[in-house]
């Protein structure tokens, strides 16, 4: 029986396929980037959509969602920036170049980049959810042209927290985009502004009515933010997040990530914050 | 219409057997009526009945010799078609890599004999579950498009059942390849018989059937109406939705949550309850692995755990998204209540909560209007 309806996975969705990792590094002090490719056929294909995830198993050990960090339009080469925080993401941590692991996937819906096509694009992240949105703006700038005012607002704990620093600053000089960095706790270093991501819409000039916003974070930045963007007067249908459950299968299937009527896993991750308003507060839920 | 005896529900197993079906019936074991494989209709619990209220089951003999005249035990048919625990493949270390098998069991063809009305609707319900607009569950599904279904029409109600109010008894109305209702009366001990499919009516060919007589087809209506007439429990599912969805702040939650054991009887009895875990279990060199597939229970601390926290970590939150979702989300996600009112979780909650009247309870005060 035909048990992918999908048509993104070539196997059977619960069996993970074989991945080499092609490189490992650090990012920060507890994040890492791994690189895989098929292990069967290097040449071999990724596709994926901007915002979507990845079951990632480290052999014996188990699963974990992994959002895919890298451009969705270079099929050979998938990168995951992983938090090292749980029992999966330390053992994927200590992998080395050549070592073999599951994947499944891609799973989830994706930010809606199609559609936004001459809006402005207001990116607000913080922390690890910079790397969800990364293959987004790598869309973006690639596509230029096609989008308005592109404005990157992203917070992290430290400066010594803070991803992707030298791409950061290429895409500052290279491309027509304005990114600030806010940090909770500065050090000596640090020039740059201190305090919460939202505090960043301060510097910004948007255009609400049309601007898109993408916001990935803690449920309690994305409360923030989106409570920000529309105070600004960006439209809640224009508001998109993504969400972080509790998942074990992908499949919409083990009811983990459940989010009201909602399936995280295969109705979401990114959802149009006007699909969730009713929710979006509801402690516990 | 037409009716059988018991020497020809007994031929009925023996057919099923010739035919390859694993027949799976209702049988007496650790003082409850459980579903296993049964060899002939002596398996069946003859002469047995049950008494069900909020927290509390018994079984207690009757004064005849029928074979269904129980109403539902703590088991249904889920475990069979969405096993409690199953091996979805195994891997052995392969260099720095991993080989996966897969197991090469065949898969099972099944006969359920005595499936109530509740728990076809139950079976439907699963058929949703286990299709989404993405994917199928292929066990689910491979294992559900072999069976052979019996049903039995229910002929009395236990204190806990609310069908009639759910629309889903206590007469089965479709779904099934045979449908029985047992009578005993004066003119005997007999089963009045309905064939729905191709292989129901294949099937009853090869049995000693009669026509059944205006009487006994009145007989076993009068039963099935009888079981009707005698719920004693209903649900109110105007607006139920709504009601929920509206009301997820309702102080009856942290009410219900002070007598809440978070045990999760109630999701393991639910005939629809779902949801499901992943473990991965490794041998002691560390080069064997095997990843099985077992139920979890949104009541369990651990089913919304990710590594930065707990999206659930109260009892209260915990209650009101099993009756949020069973009663309201179900229906966004499926088109159907996923509550079939088969009055289990009202029997096996330890400490007697009665979501009949925890819905009442939010309707007669709702802390928000709906």
């Amino acid at each position: 029986m035909d048990n992918n309806k999908s048509g993104l996975m070539k196997l059977d969705p619960m069996t993970p396929e074989a991945v080499k990792v092609k490189k490992i590094f650090w990012e920060t002090e507890d994040v890492f980037t791994i690189e895989l490719v098929y292990d069967s056929d290097e040449k071999r294909e990724f596709r994926f959509k901007p915002g979507q995830f990845n079951m990632l198993y480290a052999f014996g050990v188990g699963e974990s969602a992994i959002s895919i960090s890298s451009d969705s339009s270079k099929k050979n080469s998938l990168l995951h920036t992983i938090h090292k925080v749980g029992y999966v993401t330390n053992v994927l941590s200590k992998l080395k170049k050549g070592d073999i692991i599951g994947l499944r996937g891609p799973f989830g819906s994706s930010w809606p980049l199609e559609e936004a096509k001459g809006k402005d694009i207001c990116i607000i992240v913080g922390g690890i959810g910079l790397a969800p949105l990364r293959p987004s703006i790598y869309h973006i700038l690639k596509h230029r042209k096609q989008y308005g005012k592109f404005v990157l607002l992203y917070g992290a704990r430290t400066p010594r927290d803070i991803l992707y620093p030298v791409e950061l600053e290429s895409w500052r000089k290279k491309y027509d985009i304005q990114i600030e960095v806010t940090v909770d706790r500065a050090d000596s270093t640090w020039r740059g502004h201190v305090g919460v991501v939202t505090t960043l819409l301060n510097y910004v000039e948007l255009n609400p009515e049309k601007t898109r916003a993408m916001v990935c974070g803690p449920e309690i930045m994305m409360k923030y933010a989106v409570d920000e963007l529309i105070k600004n007067g960006v439209a809640e249908k224009e508001i998109y997040v993504s969400l972080e459950r509790n998942m074990k299968c992908a499949l919409g299937f083990c009811g983990h990530c459940q989010y009201g009527p909602s399936f995280v896993c295969k109705d979401g991750p990114v959802f149009s914050f006007s699909n969730v308003t009713d929710i979006f507060e509801i402690k516990e839920l | 219409m037409k009716t059988i005896d018991k020497s020809n529900l007994d031929k009925i197993i023996g057919i099923l057997k010739k035919d390859g079906y694993t027949v799976i019936g209702p049988i007496v074991k650790d003082g409850a009526i459980v579903y296993d494989e049964i060899e002939s209709i002596n398996d069946l619990p003859a002469g047995w009945g049950d008494e069900q209220e909020a927290g509390s089951y018994r079984l207690v003999k009757r004064n005849d010799e029928s074979l269904f005249g129980y109403v539902v035990g703590p088991q249904s048919w889920k475990k069979f078609l969405f096993p409690q625990r199953m091996k979805l493949w195994e891997a052995g270390r392969d260099g720095r890599g991993f080989t996966i098998k897969h197991s090469d069991e065949p898969v099972p063809k099944y006969a359920f004999l005595g499936v109530r009305s509740c728990e076809l609707k139950a079976i439907f319900i699963q058929d949703k579950v286990f299709n989404n607009d993405l994917y199928t569950d292929s066990y689910y599904n491979n294992v559900r498009n072999n069976i052979f279904i019996i049903s039995v029409n229910c002929t009395q109600a236990a204190s806990t059942c609310f069908c009639v109010s759910m629309k889903s008894g206590p007469k089965a109305k479709d779904g099934f390849d045979i449908s029985l209702t047992e009578v005993i009366g004066k003119d005997g001990h007999y089963f009045v018989l309905d064939e729905s499919t191709e292989k129901g009516k294949e099937l009853t060919a090869k049995l000693d059937a009669e026509i059944a007589t205006d009487e006994q087809v009145k007989a076993a209506d009068t039963r099935v109406a009888s079981a009707e007439l005698g719920m004693k429990r209903s649900m109110n599912t105007a607006g139920i939705k709504e009601l929920l969805y509206h009301n997820h702040d309702h102080p009856n939650w942290a009410e219900i949550a002070t007598r809440c054991l978070s045990c999760a009887n109630c999701t393991l009895v639910c005939p629809t309850c779902f949801c499901h875990t992943m473990e991965d279990t490794t041998d002691l060199t560390g080069d064997h692995t095997e990843r099985w597939r077992r139920w979890d229970s949104c009541f369990s601390l651990d089913y919304s755990k990710v590594a930065g926290g707990n999206f659930r970590t109260s009892p209260k939150a915990r209650y009101r998204q099993w009756m949020t979702h069973k009663l309201a989300s179900w229906i966004d996600q499926f088109g159907t209540s996923g509550c079939v009112g088969c009055g289990r979780c009202i029997s096996w909650c330890p400490v007697g909560i009665d979501i009949t009247k925890e819905v009442e309870k939010i309707r007669n005060s709702p802390k928000t209007k709906s």
